[in-house]
């Protein structure tokens, strides 16, 4: 016979704890949008979904590979300053002021790759230093964070370049089908991040290093390669976010581009629930992250909030987001 | 074996005292090279320029040696320059206590967040850094607060006491309170004993809790009181001022000898770390001066940078050498 | 004696999340008493402690201590009103000296500032209590772990204490300093002082207990005079049911592969302080184990072997061939597995499942092109589960949300799935209840007798005498001795420990000769 007991002992207690640190994101999302939709004049429209999504393009792609680098315990400061190199590099060479360019097309195409490969480089030079001398993440890229800027401030002298070549702002400023590109370049790396991360060998392995380096040595996995290609990924993520931004904005400014990048992609990561201890993280999540980040600043912007005030409100869901984190945990 | 252990205490020393020997000769080398390096004008606009980074780095020394980290430092002394400069034509006193008070609150947020809600520092002073921030464009209206000429605030910034500048003497002050506190007072040893290993220090009864809680309150009170001298100094609280600052006093702090890990600190020594990363800029003008080279201010970050990555790796050198050797 | 009691424990409950770690618990203490606390692991020990002493709170249930009600908020609470607790793990602070790990907390001031002077002489004075004298201005790391224990105990001694607890605080010391730590205890008893003693070790419990608390599943199921029962009964009350005679569950059939081929030889082998000159030599189908003191050498010897750490001097052979493995990959590639002394650092990985936990090492050789192959995977791992009677709710289980033993029964199918050719084992029965313990220990000579070689390192004498075919003895980094057949006993184990005897010495030297 079938009584209250046996029907409480056959289903599973509900935990709410554990379906609020899986869901929560995604709740915080949805409840945004519709306060917007009922609150922020001219929030339904194809212009406003356009300005949100180019505003928060660049920063999922650097959380991506700082998502990586999570999740292996480390932390990487030297986004911002990396982009700002990709960024500073990028017109040098299509301009040709680096180099003479045969064809503008070819300067192009170099300005596309070349300033990835090169921050790329840049990130693996930082999990070089993590591995080889075995220093701490958030002193190695500081190293970077500190003199990245200033190598990308030299190279154009601190001078603004300004330019105007579609073939090469069309990672920024095109439309596929009316959808921005980058925002398609930006679906495709979350995907293809997500589906590794679970997938593959190396997800798993990324997500050992992050649970208990000295268990994953020892069960063979090979901790300073991961490690390496994951700071080496992030670098990557930087370069081209770094391409994405100075296309937007038709101009390359070695000071500003990649200002606080850092901060904003650490924040997305820790809102969208990945660990910051490393091992375990989403990559989803991290997009839902920087929507939220993103959005939150919107909504506040679209009904007359001061930006400063915003800074603060973003402080606080930070701080939120963690702590409820945490509370999932226990 | 024993060549062994003769490099490796030589290191240790070097470890210890390695950012003073690098000091020395940075400065042996300035004297030969440039005119006037040792001069007073010199040495006393040094002191004072980098008075402020110095109160910064020791709130920094202390929160690093609980094993934690403060990255709302620079933020705080921009809000700390902003209220002081608003507070300033009530006084010397008004805008000295009322920038230190500003300080002390984020300092007091952010104790309670990473005491009470269990953030992990990093993140906890992440946030502050942004809201304090905020805070401070939302008092100066987005612009520059002009100090009051007409009280003797200024003093703070620009005065001389003893012909040295008032500034380097609050800074002084700050490091031999620091010091005798690290060392002769039981609050000292519970932070040292917090960041080498905070569960033992729980189980021995230590008050854990409570002394982050004063670490992180003791870091944003000097670093107001950083943003005082800024807005002394310069005649003007700026609200975005301070970007980096937390990273160069991290730095500072590294360069010192102090573990990040926490448990193993020095006072004396991120002082020592403070004038050396300061004396490189401090050297960059005097070469450009000299017109042989021309270096741009932009290189001096790629030089900080590159003396932090040599100090790094001789540190960590050193540690494997001394976990080898154990 | 005064009987009314000093410590009194009723009905106490504990809940951690959904599992209910205690329930109408109790533990009663009396002034001056030497009270053993035993049970096996997971049965609540560790739980009550913490609650009695305030670093977790209590869902149900009242405490009185001394004649009055208590609710102990903090340790540092439950220290100021005199109960000490000394732990497992050495819970003081590395960097520091030995007089601040003494002292910090109590501090002695003098103009309000600390008094180092006054500091120092009382560290050194409670110290000299136990005989220990050394320079108490020495960080603490300079010293080795049985040093760091005694100073654990000086600085619970040093705060006048009502009560002290100690929490398993024999698993890092010698038959020596165990005689010592006795003598601090039955001196506490003639203070006044009374004692909880926690502890697997039964032998121990006989040797200075007066009353015995045993728990099982989170309750206390039995309280008596420790002269009353046998070990017998101990162990067949913590079990809930009658235990085998014999104390491993090795006790069966031995048999003598002494015609296997050889798999491992280690020569003279040398790293750092701790292995000096360490010969050994494992053939397949046999179990070799590696006895010695703490200290000794035996993990380091086997994480060279291992390739977690490079050999300054000596050779290795395996499977005939030369090998200085760089890396554990290495090893493991060759056909070794390794199941280390420490499960929480070193083995498991505490986020991710049973599953991932144990396909970890095999997870390469699963996948195509990089893409893991989850159905071939679910089917290893089933098949491991069912073969080791792993206990969890599904593969996806969390693996820190089992127990010990069934922890360590993944980590060993963790290697088992990789079809090595040598095992080496290090304490794999360490921290583990009764009954995975046997469970294991049949596991592991089952396999020796399907061809598997295993090296087996163990500090638990029984273990090693009865379930191994030779054994090694290991003594300050050197080996002293082999014995096998009539000579494998644990008198002769436990003199070449001691003394490095000669019978030793010719074992060693006929076999150079060999």
């Amino acid at each position: 016979m079938i009584d209250a007991k046996h029907l409480r002992a056959a289903l599973p207690q509900a935990d709410v704890t554990g379906l609020l640190r899986r869901y929560g994101a995604l709740v915080a999302l949805v409840v945004l949008i519709l306060f917007n939709l009922a609150f922020t004049p001219n929030f339904a429209t194809w212009q406003t979904l356009n300005v949100n999504l180019t505003q928060v393009c660049a920063i999922v792609i650097v959380a991506v590979g700082m998502t990586l680098v999570i999740a292996t315990g480390g932390i990487d400061l030297s986004v911002g300053s990396l982009m700002a190199i990709s960024g500073a590099l990028a017109p040098l060479i299509f301009l040709g002021h680096l180099v003479p360019l045969p064809h503008p097309l070819l300067g192009v195409a170099l300005a596309l790759i070349v300033p990835v490969l090169v921050a790329g480089a840049f990130g693996w030079f930082n999990g070089w230093l993590i591995t080889r001398f075995r220093i701490q993440p958030i002193i190695a890229t500081l190293v970077l964070f500190i003199a990245g800027r200033g190598i990308a401030q030299v190279m154009t002298n601190g001078n603004l370049q300004v330019f105007k070549v579609p073939e090469f702002q069309f990672i920024g400023l095109g439309r596929v089908l009316g959808v921005p590109f980058q925002a398609l370049l930006m679906l495709a790396i979350v995907v293809l991040a997500a589906w590794a991360l679970q997938r593959t060998v190396f997800g798993r392995e990324i997500l050992a290093v992050g649970g208990n380096e000295r268990a994953a040595r020892l069960a063979g996995i090979p901790v300073a390669v991961v490690k390496r290609r994951v700071y080496l990924i992030s670098g990557l993520c930087a370069g081209l976010a770094g391409l994405i931004v100075i296309a937007i904005n038709s101009a390359s400014d070695a000071n500003l581009i990649g200002l606080g990048m850092e901060l904003d992609t650490i924040a997305a990561v820790a809102v969208g629930g990945t660990l910051l201890t490393g091992g375990r993280a989403t990559v989803v999540g991290t997009f839902l992250g920087a929507l939220i980040i993103q959005l939150v600043r919107y909504t506040l912007l679209a009904n007359g909030v001061p930006d400063a005030a915003a800074l603060v409100v973003k402080a606080a869901i930070i701080v939120l987001a963690v702590w409820l984190q945490r509370q999932g945990r226990t | 074996m024993r060549n062994d252990h003769a490099t490796t205490s030589l290191l240790r020393h070097v470890g210890q005292h390695g950012v003073l020997v690098a000091l020395l000769v940075l400065i042996l080398f300035g004297w030969l090279r440039y005119d006037n390096f040792l001069g007073s004008f010199n040495v006393l606009s040094l002191l004072r320029y980098n008075a402020m980074f110095a109160l910064v780095a020791l709130g920094m020394c202390y929160v690093i040696m609980t094993g934690g980290i403060d990255l709302s430092v620079g933020s705080t002394a921009a809000l700390g320059s902003v209220v002081a400069a608003l507070l300033s034509p009530y006084g010397l006193l008004a805008g000295l206590v009322g920038g230190m008070a500003a300080g002390l609150a984020i300092g007091v947020i952010n104790g309670l967040v990473v005491t009470r809600l269990g953030v992990l520092p990093f993140i906890a002073t992440l946030a502050t850094m942004l809201a304090a921030s905020g805070t401070a464009l939302l008092l100066a209206g987005n612009q520059s607060v002009s100090v009051s000429y007409e009280t003797a605030f200024v003093e703070l910034g620009q005065g001389d006491l003893l012909s040295f500048p008032v500034p380097a003497w609050i800074a002084l002050l700050a490091y031999v309170g620091g010091s005798v506190v690290l060392n002769r007072t039981a609050f000292g040893r519970h932070v040292l004993a917090v960041g080498g290993n905070e569960d033992a220090s729980r189980l021995m009864g230590l008050p854990a809790q409570r002394t982050k809680f004063v670490v992180y309150a003791l870091s944003g009170t000097l670093a107001g009181l950083a943003g005082v001298i800024l807005a002394a100094q310069f005649g003007a609280g700026q609200p975005i001022e301070g970007v980096g600052w937390e990273l160069f006093a991290i730095a500072s702090v590294v360069v010192g000898g102090t573990l990040l890990t926490g448990g193993v600190g020095s006072v004396g020594a991120t002082l020592a770390g403070v004038l050396l990363l300061g004396l490189i800029f401090n050297m960059l003008n005097f070469e450009n001066g000299m017109g042989w080279i021309s270096l741009s201010a932009y290189w001096q970050s790629v030089i900080r940078g590159g003396f932090l990555l040599l100090v790094v790796i001789l540190q960590a050198k050193l540690m494997t050498r001394e976990e080898a050797a154990a | 004696m005064d009987t009314s009691p000093l410590l009194s424990m009723r009905g106490i409950g504990k809940r951690f999340g959904g599992t209910r770690a205690l329930e109408g618990a109790s533990l009663e203490v009396r002034p001056g008493e030497i009270h053993a606390l035993i049970g096996q692991n997971g049965a609540g020990k560790s739980t009550m402690i913490k609650i009695l002493t305030g670093y977790h709170r209590r869902d149900a249930g009242e405490i009185l201590f001394d004649g009055r009600e208590v609710d102990f908020a903090s340790p540092q609470a439950a220290q100021a009103e005199g109960i000490s607790t000394i732990y497992q793990e050495i819970n003081l602070v590395p960097y520091r000296s030995v007089a601040e790990n003494i002292c910090l907390g109590r501090e002695k001031r003098r103009f309000g500032l600390l008094d180092w002077g006054a500091m120092n002489a009382e560290a050194e004075r409670l110290l000299a209590r136990f005989s220990i004298h050394l320079d108490v201005r020495q960080p603490l790391t300079r010293l080795n772990t049985a040093t760091q224990q005694m100073v654990a105990i000086a600085r619970a001694i040093g705060f006048d204490a009502k009560l002290v607890i100690m929490d398993e605080p024999t698993s890092s010391l010698h038959d020596q300093e165990v005689e010592i730590l006795f003598n601090v205890i039955r001196q506490l008893k003639a203070d006044g002082v009374a004692v909880i003693f926690v502890s697997h070790k039964l032998d121990e419990l006989y040797a200075v207990c007066d009353r015995v608390t045993v728990m099982r599943d989170g309750r206390t199921v039995k309280v008596a005079p420790i002269r009353d029962l046998s070990k017998l009964d101990l162990v067949t009350t913590m079990l809930g049911r009658a235990a085998e005679q014999g104390e491993t569950a090795f006790r069966r059939a031995r048999h003598n592969p002494a015609d296997g081929k050889e798999l491992l030889a280690v020569e003279h082998l040398a790293v750092g302080r701790k292995v000096l000159d360490v010969s050994l030599d494992v053939r397949a189908g046999e179990l070799v184990g590696l006895a010695g003191l703490l200290g000794s050498g035996r993990s380091e010897t086997a994480q060279v072997v291992f390739g977690a750490n490079r050999a300054e001097a000596g050779t290795i052979r395996f499977a005939g061939a030369p090998a200085a493995f760089a890396e554990p990959v290495d090893a493991i590639r060759a056909g070794i597995g390794f199941l280390s002394e420490d499960r929480k650092v070193e083995g498991i990985v505490a986020e991710m499942s049973v599953r991932e936990n144990l396909t970890l090492a095999l997870l390469p050789h699963l996948a195509r092109h990089g893409v893991v192959d989850e159905a071939w995977q679910k089917q290893i791992v089933d098949w491991f589960i069912a073969r080791l009677k792993i206990k969890c709710a599904s593969p996806e289980q969390k693996i820190r949300e089992l127990s010990g033993g069934n922890q360590q029964k993944v980590l060993l199918a963790r290697w088992l799935c990789m079809t090595p050719k040598l095992l080496i084992l290090d304490e794999p029965t360490r921290g583990i209840d009764v009954g995975a313990k046997a469970e294991i220990q049949v596991l592991i000579r089952e396999l020796a007798e399907q061809g598997l070689g295993v090296l087996m390192i163990s500090s638990e004498l029984e273990e090693v005498v009865e379930g191994s075919d030779r054994v090694f003895v290991l003594r300050d980094g050197r080996t002293v001795a082999q014995l096998d057949g009539e000579s494998l006993s644990e008198p002769a184990i436990m003199a070449a420990m001691a003394h490095g005897d000669a019978a030793g010495q010719d074992a060693r030297a006929g076999r150079d000769q060999a």
